[in-house]
């Protein structure tokens, strides 16, 4: 069992014929992911990575009945590749593109708001069931197949712990990078939420930062609604406020909302132990486990 | 890092835009400070051009009654040091005889992920303030980014504060304005505290604040310009010449690192084993050797750095890249001069630490190592 995808799972990469696309396209490939095929205006009818590309999302996804799409678009284009994505009838969308600007990105939301397809991102690394399928530009060989799931707003920092699980023998049913940015499509919510009904998934990691309120709900609904045991982390706990640490959504404002302090103090309430270092979050787990 | 317009730069925009700002004079010395007041006459209000917050209570805004006392108040603030930022520049504006002070605001509100209107009565203060201890006292109003403002939504939210009758319709049309320059300049807040209203029963825009989301900047190029005369700190300068995110703090260890995240918690181990963050830099995802090389440059130009912490978890980043660059940055020293642990894990890691000319450097495995490692090396030379 894993959650949002899985061996089954058909992808197409938006954006294919570009260099990070097309890399990815291979290494998701090389990893198992059924790539089925891409969607680049005016490069419909070539091959790259071994799959058909299409002008359109909507014709590779009748084409090819594809059930996701990779987003690989520059920032200037990408909320108009997550809209067409939006259009059809994907299940998930999955925007890695970093810095697209944010009143696009409401714009996007909106929409959203009104189809049935789940968005992961902007600015995410992507998700990996381990053995079974990638979408997007995790390193694969560092996760293993487990009974954690790990739930994260910052890439590097989902490597880092997934390395200490998986060096303790600890793997994972499912990692999901949800995105830095201030607007995203799922939620911290809503990876707990389909963590806590995955049978498989025993105890699950959620990697937060500093900004905005998303991990204080996310905290609530930890206290309100889950059995599986949940490890925190907090990264920014060191940064001053009025300044933005890398993501565009990690800023503590002046009136010292989305402080770090306010997030553990959330999670420590919930009853979610929030580790100091990487390591301690792999200690937590081991306790659950 | 928001783009942060000075408030002359934003002032500029709104005058254009049709919003009232009281007469002013951008000024960056005494003469040029009295030139002004001859021209703009008394009381005039001299104010610091700082992004620094609370720059009345900090001594950078001054109201000239005469000109000896313009004289008085341009030697004191020009030049003077406000919380870290050397004020170079004054905004000479003239004195608004006003009865009341309302606070007006655009911006994003994440949450909800829409844009909100604010409007409060309880303006010229700390708005945040106002915000933590009686939050009914600010209205706000929602707008659906896929349809832009409606107008009524303006002139609502404005009676819903409780703003006079007889200004309500000069402040709407203000927000209104407000909210298409926050659509048409990309921006991440926009902010005018006080909106001034006269004996006259005018309406003056007072102080403007205006961000810019960084992300936009490429659509903007106008704004892009204006973005060159914003930097403050030396650095600052080259970390957007390089294109880094790039964050100046107080300590002594320098940082570098892949992912925002990644080197967030870097920095808060830093804290954590006694010692104090320099910086926060991210080089991003695939950096090649030149960025690499280009990151330590930087961290090695700040004075304040007694040692570096090199911590590169690759994904999309290559630890062939990354060892040649640091390779590259350190060979052109006949002596390194500061201490630069290094750890590289994750893609191509083990190609990269074949390359690391291991006698420039000092490698350890782990993250808690490498931290405990550049730590301890920054006591050294701090002792």
């Amino acid at each position: 069992m894993s959650i949002f995808v899985d061996d089954d799972t058909r992808v197409i990469v938006q954006g294919i014929t570009g260099g990070e696309g097309k890399f990815h396209a291979e290494q998701m490939i090389e990893y198992g992911t059924n790539v089925v095929g891409g969607a680049v205006p005016g490069k419909g009818g070539q091959e790259v990575a071994g799959v058909p590309v299409y002008d359109t999302v909507d014709e590779a996804v009748d084409a090819e009945d594809a059930d996701a799409s990779v987003i690989f678009v520059p920032p200037a284009f990408a909320a108009d590749a997550i809209f067409e994505a939006l259009d059809t009838d994907l299940d998930l969308a999955v925007a890695i593109t970093e810095g697209v600007p944010t009143q696009d990105m409401a714009k996007v939301n909106k929409r959203l708001s009104e189809t049935d397809t789940r968005l992961l991102g902007p600015n995410c690394p992507g998700i990996i069931t381990p053995g079974e399928s990638k979408l997007g530009i995790l390193p694969g060989n560092i996760f293993t197949d487990g009974n954690v799931g790990l739930v994260s707003r910052s890439g590097t920092l989902t490597y880092q712990v997934v390395d200490s699980l998986t060096n303790r023998g600890i793997g994972q049913t499912t990692a999901v990078g949800i995105g830095g940015d201030p607007i995203i499509g799922t939620s911290f919510i809503d990876a707990l939420s389909a963590f806590e009904d995955d049978e498989e998934t025993d105890a699950v990691v959620m990697c937060g930062e500093i900004g905005g309120e998303d991990e204080e709900q996310a905290a609530k609904f930890i206290g309100e609604h889950m059995d599986t045991p949940v490890a925190g982390f907090i990264a920014g706990r060191t940064a001053p406020p009025g300044k933005r640490m890398g993501h565009a959504g990690a800023i503590v404002s002046g009136s010292g909302t989305g402080t770090a302090e306010s997030k553990i103090n959330a999670l420590n309430d919930a009853g979610v132990p929030v580790g100091d270092t990487p390591e301690e979050i792999a200690d937590h787990v081991e306790d659950f486990l | 890092m928001p783009m942060k317009l000075h408030e002359y730069q934003a002032k500029e925009i709104f005058a254009d835009a049709g919003i009232p700002v009281p007469d002013s004079r951008l000024a960056e010395s005494v003469e040029e400070v009295l030139d002004a007041v001859d021209e703009i006459g008394y009381p005039a209000a001299v104010k610091a051009q700082v992004h620094v917050g609370g720059r009345g209570k900090a001594g950078g805004i001054k109201i000239a009654g005469d000109r000896e006392e313009a004289e008085q108040y341009a030697e004191e603030i020009l030049g003077m040091d406000l919380k870290g930022y050397t004020v170079d520049r004054v905004l000479v504006e003239a004195g608004v005889d006003f009865v009341d002070e309302l606070y007006v605001g655009v911006t994003m509100d994440r949450g909800e992920g829409q844009p909100v209107l604010m409007v409060s009565t309880e303006g010229g203060v700390d708005i945040e303030e106002v915000a933590a201890e009686s939050p009914d006292a600010i209205a706000r109003e929602h707008v659906d980014p896929a349809f832009g403002l409606h107008p009524y939504q303006a002139r609502k939210v404005v009676y819903e504060a409780g703003v006079d009758d007889d200004v309500a319709l000069d402040v709407a049309s203000i927000l209104s304005t407000l909210y298409d320059l926050y659509e048409d300049s990309d921006a991440s807040e926009i902010e005018v505290n006080p909106v001034m209203i006269t004996s006259d029963r005018d309406v003056v825009a007072a102080d403007a604040v205006m961000n810019i989301d960084e992300d936009a900047l490429f659509r903007q190029p106008e704004l892009s310009e204006l973005a060159e005369e914003s930097y403050e700190d030396d650095l600052e300068r080259k970390a957007g010449e390089y294109g880094f995110d790039y964050v100046r703090l107080s300590g002594n260890v320098g940082i570098i690192g892949n992912g925002a995240g990644l080197v967030m918690t870097t920095l808060d181990l830093v804290d954590h084993y006694g010692g104090s963050p320099a910086n926060f830099l991210d080089i991003g995802g695939g950096a090649k050797a030149e960025r690499v090389a280009n990151a330590l440059d930087m961290v090695f130009s700040d004075e304040n750095v007694d040692a570096v912490v090199f911590n590169i978890f690759g994904g999309i980043t290559r630890g062939d890249e990354v060892a040649k660059g640091i390779n590259e940055a350190l060979e052109q020293f006949d002596e390194i001069p500061k201490k630069v642990v290094v750890r590289l894990a994750g893609t191509n890691a083990e190609e990269g630490m074949e390359i690391l000319n291991a006698d420039l450097v000092e490698v350890e495995e782990t993250l808690e190592d490498a931290v405990q490692r550049a730590v301890a090396n920054a006591q050294e030379v701090a002792q």
